[in-house]
This record gives structure tokens, C-alpha cells and sequence, in this order.
């Protein structure tokens, strides 16, 4: 609803909406820069933070263990939730409408929930199959992965799936066409950018768990998340900041090439965050 | 592509059978049983002992909601008046936190509210400590701070439902309130609320949830001692106060909780999918 002047005053409420989301991010990455622990007092430029950072082995492991998972997890349930989305939007709307109820339920329910329901799915299974400790891990981490995932591609793919001219499948099949290959000649090309933008809230919503990981990834697995959430309870380390600094660049790139990218493809895919999704 | 496609539902449908469903029904079995496996209420019963958390959580969830939303809708109102090039780049600002990890977030607050934090050494700075004659202000480990958390974390989450239903309105409708002599405050109550009352509603069930279940900004803004119910569920499964049978059980009143949100959003929504309108 633009056409309306915006007064001075509301600009000014804006710019201090922003100061409340980003001072205390600005706060975190100024800090890492500070040459002693301390978190309030400043006491010099360095770089040694970052370095620690990457000679710390654990956490190199715990980002192999995020990016593995985010990339595996993405990939499966980009795949899987497009073909799921094809099938519902192929059914009666008297199918559709309970099993997309159900499919949508890790994206509704609390993180924590998700999180507890599955780690009593593993280890209910891993005590049925004799595997009283230790069945929990990166497996079934990437199966919680995978399983909160599916529904993001879905419902990011399914708005395609109702653009999609049902004509043009038609056609194709007419002049010839197998259906493998109406699929991938007609119906892929016009659903790619939900794919796309379905992969990658995926693979951010991935990387920024921490709840379901929590629950579901043992005690010998730990993510980025974890890490960081493990960091935290023992108090101070810098190492902190400067993992915020790293992940706060490497965000603000993504979202600046999505954006161009959008631009370029005038909009077609719509800048979608991981949690917009939600509403 | 019709034959194929009813094939094509069944890995999905097996997968949300064993992935989705299966895992209720195991925590519901378990909210039901105790360890020796017999049936028993006792869990939902030994709940009443938590009543205090049970309340203290809805209350700060609640708090935290109503000031999203205080902050929030106007944010948003405002946002989606803007010119074309500045509301992109605001609305980017505003998605932007959401990208970094929550716990980075949250944990970007306990060196702002410490005792010799930044807030506290600003303070300090300008003889406000001296005039009041303490050595600080207590800020952290305080229900305050764990609301202040929560507004932090999910604003972003009210801002964003409210906007995306304001920015589609129809603003001749407003412009024709205004000619046929509406006050401002009456086309407010009259044209511009009813018309967002669907993304408010969104807003609040994607604020109130997270808040009602978080157990890390309780952890780490309210130092553990005031817990939440995100905090009880998490003590019955990885923590020291092991019990998956209680946890289990508190689990399903958290569900119930949620269900009564989704239902109520349902309701507002529209669209064949209302619970989540993309």
C-alpha cells in the first residue's frame, strides 16, 4: 500500500527499530576484534580470535558436520519434496488437504517437540534393535535433517505446481513427449525457481538448527550449533564473536546474491528466508 | 500424469507415517506409561508440581508476544508505506537477523546485560550508578532480560506476516474512508486492522510458540534459575531430572498448546492451506 507520505517522525521509529536488531550484532563483531577476553572493555585490534578459531580442531569438525548435513539434507529433501509436492498436487483436494495437514507439522510445531518426538523414535528403534547407547549420531541426525526439511520444499514448490499450464504437459505427451520427458522439457523448467528457493531454505534452516540437533545427534556427533551452544554455557572465549563475524559476512553475501539474482530473473523467485516460509 | 502420480505419494506418505506420525504416537505412548512400561496418569498428575513453570511461561511467552506486537504492527505499517527501493532494502534488514543463528543472537545480549556489561559501564560513564549509589544495575539473569531475549529473537517474525498483508492492501479503500470523512483513527480501526488481522494473527502464533519453548534464552539471558517449560522438557531428556515419561507428558500439553494456536489461525486464515499461506 505505498502512496502514502511517510512522516520524519516514523522514519525515525524505523531507524530505531534497526539499532535494536543490529547494535548488539555490531556489538559481537566489534569484540572480536578486541586483543583481550574481555566483553565490554576495549583493549586493542587483533586478529588472533580468527586464527584460533581455525586451529581449533572441534570446531573445524563441528562446521564439517553442519555443511555436511546441510548439503546432504537439502539434496534429499529438495528431491523428495518436489516429487511429493507433484503427487499432492495431483491428488483430490480431499487427499490433498490431511496429508499436507500432516506433512506441515514439523513446521508448525515447537523445534523442541520435533526434536524429543524423533531422538524417542531412534532410540525406541535403537533399543529394539539391541543398541541400548550409541545408535544416535550423524545418521540419525540427517534423517531429522531430512524429515524437517521436506516440508519447506513442499510448500515452496507447491505454488509452481498451481501456476503450471496443465495444457502444456498435454502437449508435449501429444507431440511424443514420454512422460519422463514432459517432466523434465515442460514441468521442471517452470517449477525451478520453488525448487531453488525450496533448497535453499533448506539448507539454511539446516544450518541454523540447534533444538532438533540437540535431541537427535548423541553424544559423539555435534554441529556448529552445538558447538557454539556448548561455548556459550562455559563462558567467555572471543572465538565466539569471531564465529559470528564469519557466519554474519558469509549471510549478508548470500542474501546480497539472492537478491541480485532476483532482480535479474525479475522477481521470479521471491527472496525467501528460511523461517518467511512460516507465516 | 495422473496414474503414475498416486504412486508417486506413497515414499512421502510412508516417510511422514514413521518420521512425523510414529514419533507423536512414541512420545504420547510415553506421556502414558512409566519406566516399567505400565499405564498411569501419574505423569500428567506429577505435572501440577510444575504449575509455577507452566505459568511463568505462558506469562513471559505472553509479554513478549504483546510487545511484538506493539512494536511490531506499527513497524510494519510503516514499512510497507515506504517508497519502492528503500522498503526492499528495509524489509532485507529485517530478514537479515533471522539468517544468524539464534544463539548468536541471544548470546550477543549477555555481554550488553552482564553486571560489568556494556550497559551497565555506559551507566557507569554517566554517574548514573553514583547517583543511585549501587555498584550495577541487575539486568541479567532476570525475566526481564529472558523477555528482551525473546523480543529480539522473534520481532523479525511478527514484522514480517503483518507486512506482507499490508503491503497487498488495497490502499484505494483507505483513500475512500478518508473522502467520505473518516477520521485517521477510524479508518485505523475501521478499514486498515480488519483487513490485517490475518497476518496479525500469524505474527502472534510465530512469536508466542518459539517464546513458549524456548529452553536457550531462558538458559542463557536467565541463567537457568527461572525455567521455562522449553527448559523442563529439556531437564526430562538430556539433563540431570532424567525422566522421558514426565518430559513426555509435558510435551503434549506444550502440543495441545500449539494446536490451540494453529486452530485459532486456521480459523483467520484463508486459502485452501490456511494454516501456512505462503
Amino acid at each position: 500500500m505505498t502512496g502514502k507520505k511517510v512522516r520524519f517522525g516514523e522514519k525515525l521509529l524505523v531507524v530505531l527499530l534497526f539499532v535494536f536488531l543490529y547494535a548488539p550484532i555490531l556489538v559481537l563483531i566489534v569484540f572480536s576484534f578486541n586483543a583481550t577476553k574481555s566483553r565490554a572493555v576495549w583493549t586493542g585490534f587483533t586478529f588472533k580470535w580468527y586464527g584460533e578459531l581455525f586451529s581449533d580442531a572441534t570446531l573445524m569438525s563441528s562446521l564439517y558436520t553442519t555443511l555436511g548435513v546441510a548439503v546432504l539434507s537439502s539434496l534429499i529433501a529438495t528431491v523428495a519434496g518436489t516429487l511429493a509436492a507433484m503427487a499432492f498436487y495431483n491428488m483430490k483436494k480431499r487427499w490433498r488437504t490431511p496429508l499436507l495437514t500432516i506433512s506441515n507439522i514439523p513446521v508448525v510445531n515447537a523445534d523442541i517437540i520435533t526434536g524429543v518426538s524423533l531422538s524417542l523414535l531412534f532410540v525406541s528403534v535403537g533399543k529394539f534393535l539391541g543398541h541400548e547407547y550409541g545408535f544416535l549420531g550423524f545418521g540419525t541426525l540427517l534423517l531429522a535433517h531430512i524429515s524437517f526439511n521436506i516440508p519447506y520444499v513442499v510448500l515452496s514448490v507447491m505454488p509452481k505446481f498451481r501456476q503450471l499450464d496443465n495444457n502444456l504437459v498435454d502437449a508435449a505427451e501429444d507431440l511424443g513427449c514420454t512422460p519422463a520427458q514432459a517432466f523434465t522439457k515442460v514441468v521442471l523448467p517452470q517449477i525451478m525457481p520453488g525448487v531453488v528457493s525450496g533448497m535453499l531454505i533448506a539448507f539454511t534452516m539446516s544450518v541454523d538448527d540447534f533444538v532438533i540437533s540437540y535431541f537427535t545427534a548423541g553424544t559423539t556427533t555435534q554441529t556448529l550449533s552445538m558447538y557454539i551452544y556448548a561455548m556459550t554455557r562455559m563462558r567467555v572465549s572471543p572465538k565466539i564473536n569471531a564465529i559470528s563475524t564469519l557466519l554474519f559476512t558469509v549471510v549478508l553475501a548470500l542474501l546480497i546474491i539472492i537478491n541480485f539474482r532476483n532482480n535479474k530473473n525479475d522477481g521470479a523467485a521471491k527472496p525467501v528466508t528460511a523461517k518467511e516460509i512460516k507465516q | 500424469m495422473t496414474r503414475g502420480m498416486k504412486r508417486l505419494s506413497i515414499p512421502y506418505i510412508v516417510w511422514m507415517a514413521i518420521f512425523v506420525v510414529a514419533p507423536i504416537f512414541i512420545v504420547l505412548i510415553y506421556a502414558v506409561t512409566s519406566s516399567s512400561g505400565a499405564f498411569t496418569a501419574a505423569n500428567f498428575s506429577n505435572m501440577l508440581s510444575y504449575s509455577g513453570v507452566f505459568a511463568r511461561s505462558m506469562w513471559l511467552a505472553f509479554i513478549a508476544t504483546v510487545i511484538c506486537l506493539v512494536i511490531g504492527y506499527p513497524a510494519a505499517y510503516i514499512l510497507s508505506r515506504l517508497g519502492p527501493g528503500a522498503q526492499k532494502i528495509c524489509m532485507m534488514l529485517v530478514i537479515l537477523p533471522m539468517w544468524i543463528n539464534s544463539l548468536l543472537r541471544t548470546y550477543a545480549w549477555m555481554s550488553i546485560l552482564e553486571n560489568t556489561g556494556l550497559l551497565n559501564r555506559f551507566f557507569r560513564a554517566i554517574g548514573l550508578l553514583d547517583l543511585l549509589g549501587i555498584e550495577f544495575v541487575p539486568m541479567i539473569n532476570t525475566p526481564g532480560a529472558v523477555v528482551l531475549g525473546m523480543v529480539y529473537d522473534f520481532l523479525p517474525f511478527m514484522i514480517l506476516p503483518i507486512y506482507s498483508v499490508l503491503v497487498k492492501m488495497d490502499y484505494t479503500l483507505v483513500e475512500a474512508a478518508e473522502d467520505l470523512g473518516a477520521t485517521p483513527a477510524k479508518v485505523f480501526t475501521k478499514v486498515t486492522l480488519p483487513l490485517s488481522v490475518s497476518g496479525v494473527v500469524s505474527g502472534v502464533t510465530m512469536v508466542f510458540v518459539p517464546a513458549i519453548s524456548t529452553f536457550v534464552i531462558s538458559r542463557l539471558l536467565g541463567g537457568g534459575s527461572d525455567m521455562l517449560l522449553g527448559d523442563l522438557i529439556e531437564m526430562q531428556f538430556l539433563g540431570t531430572a532424567y525422566n522421558p515419561h514426565l518430559g513426555s507428558a509435558i510435551s503434549i500439553v506444550m502440543m495441545v498448546i500449539v494446536v490451540i494456536c494453529m486452530s485459532l489461525m486456521n480459523r483467520f486464515g484463508d486459502g485452501e492451506e490456511g494454516a501456512i499461506p505462503l
